[in-house]
């Protein structure tokens, strides 16, 4: 006899849950193979190509400007010049107004009269081919009447600098405060400064990085009748509809936005391109399909840079360590002209500085700074890494000044465990976490102790080779953004997220997120959650995103967000639907729905064994709706929408070992530990493989990566020979590892990871090089450290000094300060 | 990042490259492995009116022995280097520095030839064939001519080779036994053009320095041969000392540039310490 299985048994066995499995990305076959469409590989019916004429002077009047003989060239379809556009393209749109007087110049998508920055658009070719309209570029005449460049942001905001828009009144855009004391959330600062024992001051450069995403941007319009439909490889496929159709008029439901597979984006796609809404202009006034896609050198040159901050931090304390106050100026670099959240960036990190300690005060101003250079805006942690590596920085210059081990001045500064939910200084509800258990297992996984005696027995030998251990024990702020603080921080759009699941006949679910993924493998850990929500099979489910005709209403991918708020959408869409298919289901097994239990996607009558129906069949049941309740609506599918009351802050604590040869300089990580406390965790591998990716980038800031303009305003590191990515080969393995502390802000419980790595790392690693050479009379080495720097601070003192580049704009050095604040302020 | 129009010939011997070369006109740039000329044509740095591709010549390719020496076709790849038994066994000084150039898929287009014609001194190969007092067979309308390594590196991207003219090999001295190499590279990733590297060929007889050969990479235009070092290693005996003293004149009569990686102090700093390295290694200190 054959046994046969009964099938309803398997209800009383625990279904595996499917959150916490470490699945391999469901996305990853056709993102790897690139067996997908990208952007650049759409072909339609006669679509014609774009080239862009890109300005070589970073500030400069145009003064003659002749396209005739490019027009006569094979395939060339039109060429058109700001003039052109100059009645219908606005400006590009800048959300986030950080202060009421803040100046934004405004930002034509093409230069009419004067280019601000090298690579501003002034001229465009439509051809037949790609290759037609680069050929055209070349017949284009320009003349440039060149003005004074401004480069550097402590000159720029003196008194009678030349000025980067002449009908702007100085290179200042805005003045942001934030002051403890008048938010009622600290003390009075300069009082705590005036009280200390003790006070340390430093100047720290945030060098200007390029996101550098894999995929190129890239831009399809189709013109149908009166609508438009445009792809574009973007993070925010939903912000740029709204967008894109503020800025050219066409009317918001006759645009359609599309993200198909995007390939990376760190911030970088996070933008209204220039590109995109010329692409809209061009299609609307040919009536046809048009294409843009960049060259690697125009997206080094053109597409949004991050970080370029000057950074002035004070810190004071007690002479036993206690911390009691924090003042921060910062110079920040806008560029030429304010994208989509330029100015916000910098501000955002106000809030980050204070970290993990208990600052009884502080106080941030920061000066949003015009340079003629391509605009910065949003880079993987935007303002988060910028705070996380000023206060990792001085934590540590303080435990020197106070001849303290840093990892003991930073124990008693911290918040407890048993301190949460802990209100800070800068007024953040931080929500859970351990700083002292994810420091106790990074040791660890560091072999803490053995590395420092290699260190002691190095540093005895006079080794050439020297050995430093570094610190990060850092916090930032995720799961962007409760919108009410987001309207408090006059920022111009809400940080709900939205989600909808729709039931079909056969029983498979398909997922609709309004976040949309850039390489973050959305696909597989929504899957995971609708998988245990409605106890589906993983494979059941699809996840459908980043076409504003499927999903009606999102709010994109930046900011550690999509899990921790677009996440919980679909689990609160996902209890909708259970509960819809709830009183279907009672009706079916003529039961009272308050009898019915759900588990392992069945519903069961309480008491009454062997009667049950499966959500699947629910939903074909409810297709046919040839039997059910009165009163309700044929159908199981649910929307719904969250927006959080708080974010989620994940911590977690980093710790670099550094080997310095003191003959050459070169730095080499030997060891890189970490122990991120994210949450709840959906899927191990997909962390981990954040962690990773976050590492590199952050790795990249400290050791390799420096976007450097000459002194005309050319961006010298133009190509991936000179703006160095470092590759798998560069990099050290890294040992991870995570604890739990589940965010209160969600019902996942997750605090989001897409940019712990970034920002956690650069400090690590900077504070473990100079622990490598700080008995050598090394005090700082500007980033990134590469080995000339690093000899040279050795060598010859200061910080390393600038790089040649043919006359560098030149941050000039770093130095001590009395008091920055003063100074910068002068 | 698309080049401008090109004519195109694909020649299948040497003859037939000639003739394409001089058909070519005035504008004619030689195609090896592209992994130089490619980029530069990409970015419209340079504009050929013909590309006269050497890809199927396969004379070229491969590696012969004749007497003392070792025969190298210019068309022979890198890769090709890498895996060839006899520059494994008499040419490890010319493996040492093909393993470190640029990444797995450069060094499988990329030749031995096609990089020391570019003559660009951060390349790693100009600075290995000077050391080996290399000699440069060259194939013209009027027949073949033989060049020493120290007069085939004219100036920055500049080589003796002349209008219609195409290297077509290369041949090196044997090192067999009593020879000990090393080629020390400097770079910041693993992929990138040395900021510095020094080639390092020393010959030991009796606990003594009987011959030193070092090539510098990227300490001035061409490549160059660190004379002072050399000259002062020979005959010495083999300890730290002496070969850190000799290194200290490593970057005697140099003149590197400065650039986004060094300013010219820091390189003559690094070809010091690395001369040193590199001497020390080859006589296994």
């Amino acid at each position: 006899m054959t046994a046969v299985e009964d099938p309803t048994s398997a209800v009383d066995l625990p279904a595996a849950k499917e959150v916490g499995q470490a699945r391999r990305r469901k996305e990853d076959a056709r993102l790897i193979t690139g067996k997908t469409t990208w952007t650049d590989n759409m072909v339609l019916p006669g679509m014609l190509h774009l080239a862009v004429l890109r300005s070589p002077v970073a500030h400069g009047r145009i003064t003659h400007l002749d396209v005739s003989a490019a027009k006569e060239r094979p395939n060339v379809v039109a060429v058109y010049t700001g003039a052109d556009f100059a009645e219908e393209q606005g400006s590009l749109p800048c959300a986030w107004p950080v202060t009421p007087e803040m100046v934004n110049p405004g930002h034509p998508s093409i230069a009419v009269e004067q280019v601000n920055h090298v690579g501003e658009a002034v001229a465009i070719v439509v051809a037949r081919s790609r290759t037609a309209a680069a050929d055209a570029l070349e017949a284009i005449d320009v003349d440039y009447e060149p003005l004074p460049v401004v480069l550097d942001m402590e000159q720029a905001v003196q008194d009678g600098s030349p000025l980067v828009h002449d009908h702007t009144t100085s290179n200042t855009s805005y003045h942001f405060v934030f002051d403890a004391g008048d938010a009622g959330t600290g003390g009075d600062t300069e009082q705590a400064f005036a009280d200390a024992e003790v006070t340390v001051s430093r100047r720290f450069v945030q060098q200007r990085l390029i996101p550098a995403f894999m995929e190129p941007r890239s831009v399809v319009v189709q013109p149908s009748g009166d609508s438009y439909t445009m792809w574009s490889a973007t993070q925010i496929p939903h912000i740029l509809r709204v967008m894109a159709a503020m800025v050219t008029g066409i009317p918001e439901h006759k645009l359609r936005v599309i993200a198909p597979d995007v390939g990376g984006g760190f911030g970088g796609k996070l933008q209204v391109n220039p590109e995109e809404i010329l692409c809209l202009l061009i299609a609307r006034r040919l009536g046809k399909p048009v294409k843009w896609t960049e060259t690697r050198g125009e997206s080094l040159m053109t597409a949004h840079h991050g970080r370029d901050q000057v950074q002035f931090i004070d810190v004071a304390a007690d002479r036993d360590g206690t911390v009691r106050g924090l003042r921060v100026r910062l110079l920040a670099d806008m560029g030429a002209y304010l994208r989509l959240i330029t100015p916000g960036v910098p501000a955002l990190g106000a809030f980050m500085f204070p970290g993990i300690y208990k600052f009884p005060a502080y106080r941030f101003e920061c000066d949003g700074v015009f340079t003629n250079k391509v605009p910065t805006d949003a880079y993987r942690g935007a303002g988060r890494p910028e705070a996380t590596f000023a206060i990792e920085r001085i934590m540590d210059e303080l435990a020197v000044e106070l001849g303290m081990d840093p990892l003991e001045l930073r124990r008693k500064n911290w918040i407890n465990t048993e301190e949460f939910p802990f209100t800070t200084v800068a007024g953040l509800e931080y929500d859970s976490g351990d700083y002292h258990q994810a420091t106790e297992q990074a040791l660890e996984l560091l072999g803490y102790d053995e590395l420092r005696a290699e260190q002691k027995r190095r540093r005895e030998s006079n080794d050439p080779v020297q050995l430093g251990i570094g610190f990060s024990t850092f916090t930032e702020m995720c799961g962007l953004a409760p919108s009410r603080v987001l309207g408090s921080l006059a920022f111009g759009a809400g940080g709900w997220e939205q989600a909808s699941i729709r039931m079909l006949p056969t029983g498979k679910v398909e997922v609709v997120t309004g976040s949309t993924p850039h390489g973050q493998g959305h696909e597989t850990a929504w899957s995971q959650i609708v998988a245990d929500e409605l106890g589906v099979p993983f494979e059941d489910v699809e996840v459908l995103h980043g076409d504003t005709a499927i999903s009606s209403r999102g709010l994109d991918t930046y900011g550690s967000r999509s899990l921790v708020v677009g996440g919980t959408a679909v689990v609160k869409a996902a209890e909708k639907v259970v509960e819809k298919a709830r009183v279907i289901a009672a009706h079916l097994l003529e039961a009272n729905a308050d009898d019915l239990e759900f588990t392992g996607g069945k519903f069961t009558v309480r008491g009454t064994p062997g009667a049950g129906v499966g959500i699947q069949e629910v939903a074909l049941a409810i297709f046919a709706a040839h039997d059910y309740p009165e009163g309700i609506e044929p159908s199981i599918d649910a929307e719904a929408t969250f927006d959080p009351e708080n974010f989620s802050f994940p911590h977690g604590t980093h710790i670099c070992a550094m080997e310095i040869d003191t003959e050459t300089g070169f730095a080499k990580i030997r060891k890189y530990a970490c122990v991120d406390d994210v949450g709840t965790i959906v899927n191990p591998l997909i962390v981990e493989g954040q962690v990773h990716g976050g590492l590199a980038q952050g790795i990249a800031q400290a050791m390799y990566e420096e976007a450097i303009y000459d002194a005309e305003g050319n961006l010298t590191t133009g190509s991936f020979v000179d703006y160095l990515v470092p590759a798998a080969s560069d990099l050290p393995h890294f040992d991870t590892g995570n604890t739990v502390h589940v965010a209160t802000s969600n019902p996942l419980g997750a605090k989001g990871v897409g940019e712990a790595g970034c920002i956690a790392s650069t400090p690590a690693v900077v504070n473990a090089a100079l622990d490598a050479v700080r008995h050598l009379g090394v005090t700082d080495i500007r980033m990134p450290l590469t080995p000339e720097r690093v000899w040279r601070a050795i060598h010859a003192g200061g910080d390393g000094g600038d790089r040649a580049a043919q006359g560098s704009n030149a941050y000039g050095g770093a130095r001590t300060t009395e008091s920055g604040i003063q100074e910068a302020a002068q | 990042m698309i080049p401008a129009p090109f004519a195109y010939a694909r020649p299948t011997t040497v003859e037939e490259a000639l003739q394409a070369i001089a058909d070519g006109g005035e504008d004619v740039k030689v195609l090896a492995g592209g992994q130089s000329l490619i980029p530069v044509m990409r970015l419209r740095l340079a504009a050929p009116e013909t590309l006269v591709d050497l890809t199927r010549v396969a004379e070229l390719r491969g590696v012969r022995e004749e007497g003392d020496e070792l025969v190298i076709g210019a068309m022979t790849t890198h890769a090709d280097v890498l895996t060839d038994p006899l520059l494994a066994q008499y040419g490890q000084l010319i493996v040492q520095a093909t393993e470190t150039v640029a990444d797995r898929q450069v060094r499988r287009r990329g030749t031995f030839g096609g990089a020391l014609a570019h003559a660009d001194p951060a390349g790693d190969l100009p600075a290995v064939a000077l050391a080996l007092d290399a000699e440069f067979v060259l194939a013209g309308p009027g027949g073949r001519r033989t060049v020493p390594a120290a007069e085939f590196f004219v100036d920055y991207l500049t080589t003796t080779l002349e209008e219609g003219e195409l290297l077509v090999e290369i041949r090196v001295p044997k090192l067999g036994e009593g020879w000990g190499v090393r080629y020390e590279k400097f770079n910041r990733v693993a992929q990138a053009w040395s900021i510095v590297a020094v080639a390092a060929a020393v010959r030991r007889e009796d606990g003594r320095i009987a011959e030193a050969r070092i090539g510098l990479t990227n300490m001035g235009p061409t490549p160059l041969r660190a004379s002072a070092t050399e000259a002062a290693l020979v005959g010495v005996d083999v300890s730290m000392e002496t070969v850190t003293a000799a290194a200290a004149q490593a970057a005697e009569g140099t003149s590197p540039s400065n650039d986004l990686n060094a300013q010219a102090d820091y390189r003559q700093h690094l070809a010091q310490v690395l001369t040193r390295r590199a001497v020390a290694a080859a006589v296994g200190l």
